[in-house]
């Protein structure tokens, strides 16, 4: 068991190490935690490779990339898709659940205002919490059936809870916890770390890509990808929350998804987030 | 008016059989110059799927994480070296993002050896 762990231990120190070597990674060492230093170098990293880009504009994705895209992008945004998301998901918030609570007594504000603090890490039971996982959590307290996670009620939900939010600067927090440094640390691992078929990590069209095309479809910066969730995607025609991303990214490199929220990709999602400290909430968005 | 909507009617119909029969002319002379089975292959999304990221002369819509696949017999006049970058390019690179078409079984040998004869031919 000991021998096992070093040596995944040394793998993964390995692993970083080369990608550290060739930039893929823009960290700092590999054998301390250190989520301000690899914050530092995520940022030089995206700035330094798109000088021309203002640093809020990264939460558009694509679009900050690519002006053909962006004009078109802003045709559409004068009757944004996402509308009717927004629209369900107040109406949702202004419902009470059968008990009589609603969706605003699970949450500090009442819940408007606060996507840029997820996801954040709790102390009590040592995990990454992120709104997401919040809202069904708030429903099943309630006696209600959790939502699916991708996409339609889920979507509705974080879409109005986003847009409630917009233009407020992400303040994830990473607590001096070794359990809160460990989620972290798994996140970032697993965005880097290669899978499926076709060999793909996050990381090979986020970081080593972005603005680059596969096809038509333009690569987003890892830098800001979070902010914009949900998203209405042409290609899905419809909303997707960040599970759906992250399952969606899996089976695109011809790998196996986790569960949507599986403690991973909560983990990943955290590692992002605060990679993403700072930048504005843009979300809802909409991606080809 | 409703003669002069028959009229136009019988004209669009006769413009439409004549784009068919130069449609399907067309389409006939292009099936006397089948692609090559290694064309198949690298364009199929599903198999080599290279236009995702590689531009290829006669294909559509390329992407550009790699670069563009021209001037094969120039660039690479041993055959092993193209080959052994469609089965495995990480050997040479590491951090390249090409998947490994022939460790990962994504191609078979025979398909490999299809997509480089084709890619001979750009």
């Amino acid at each position: 068991m000991r021998i096992s762990r070093a040596i995944a231990s040394v793998v993964v120190t390995m692993m970083i190490a080369a990608l550290v070597v060739a930039g893929a990674r823009p960290a700092a060492a590999a054998d301390t935690i250190d989520p301000d230093a690899d914050f530092k170098a995520f940022r030089a990293y995206f700035t330094k490779l798109f000088p021309n880009v203002p640093l809020n504009d990264f939460v558009n994705g694509p679009y900050s990339m690519d002006a053909e895209l962006r004009k078109q992008w802003e045709a559409i945004d004068d009757f944004p898709p996402y509308d009717f998301a927004i629209d369900r998901g107040k109406q949702m918030f202004a419902t009470a659940f059968k008990n009589g609570k609603t969706y605003g007594d699970c949450f500090p504000e009442k819940g408007i205002g606060i996507r840029q603090n997820y996801p954040y890490f709790d102390d009590k039971t040592g995990e990454v919490i992120t709104l997401e996982l919040e809202l069904n959590r708030c429903r099943e307290a309630n006696g209600e059936e959790p939502y699916s996670y991708v996409k339609d009620e889920m979507a509705s939900l974080t879409a109005y809870m986003a847009f409630t939010s917009r233009g407020k600067p992400f303040d994830i927090k990473i607590p001096n916890d070794p359990r809160a440094l460990a989620a972290y640390q798994k996140g970032a691992e697993y965005f880097y770390a290669r899978r499926g078929q076709l060999n793909f990590s996050c990381a090979s069209c986020h970081v080593q890509n972005p603005g680059n095309h596969i096809r038509t479809e333009v690569l987003a910066p890892a830098l800001g990808i979070v902010a914009a969730m949900p998203i209405y995607r042409s290609e899905w025609s419809g909303m997707g929350t960040m599970s759906r991303r992250l399952v969606t990214c899996n089976s695109q490199v011809r790998g196996v998804p986790l569960k949507p929220q599986d403690e991973l990709y909560r983990d990943v999602e955290y590692y992002l987030s605060y990679m993403s400290n700072g930048l504005p909430v843009s979300g809802p968005g909409t991606r080809p | 008016m409703r003669g002069e909507r028959g009229t136009a009617h019988g004209t669009a119909l006769f413009v439409a059989a004549v784009v068919a029969v130069v449609l399907f002319a067309g389409a006939h002379a292009s099936a006397q110059t089948p692609a090559l089975p290694g064309q198949v292959l690298a364009f199929d999304r599903g198999k080599g799927n290279c236009l995702t990221c590689h531009d290829i002369k006669g294909g559509e819509a390329p992407g550009n994480l790699g670069p563009p696949l021209a001037d094969i017999k120039t660039r690479f006049p041993d055959r092993k070296e193209l080959r052994g970058i469609v089965f495995d390019e990480t050997k040479r690179n590491p951090q390249t993002v090409m998947p490994p078409f022939g460790r990962n079984l994504i191609l078979t040998d025979g398909e490999i050896e299809a997509i480089v004869d084709f890619l001979y031919t750009r």
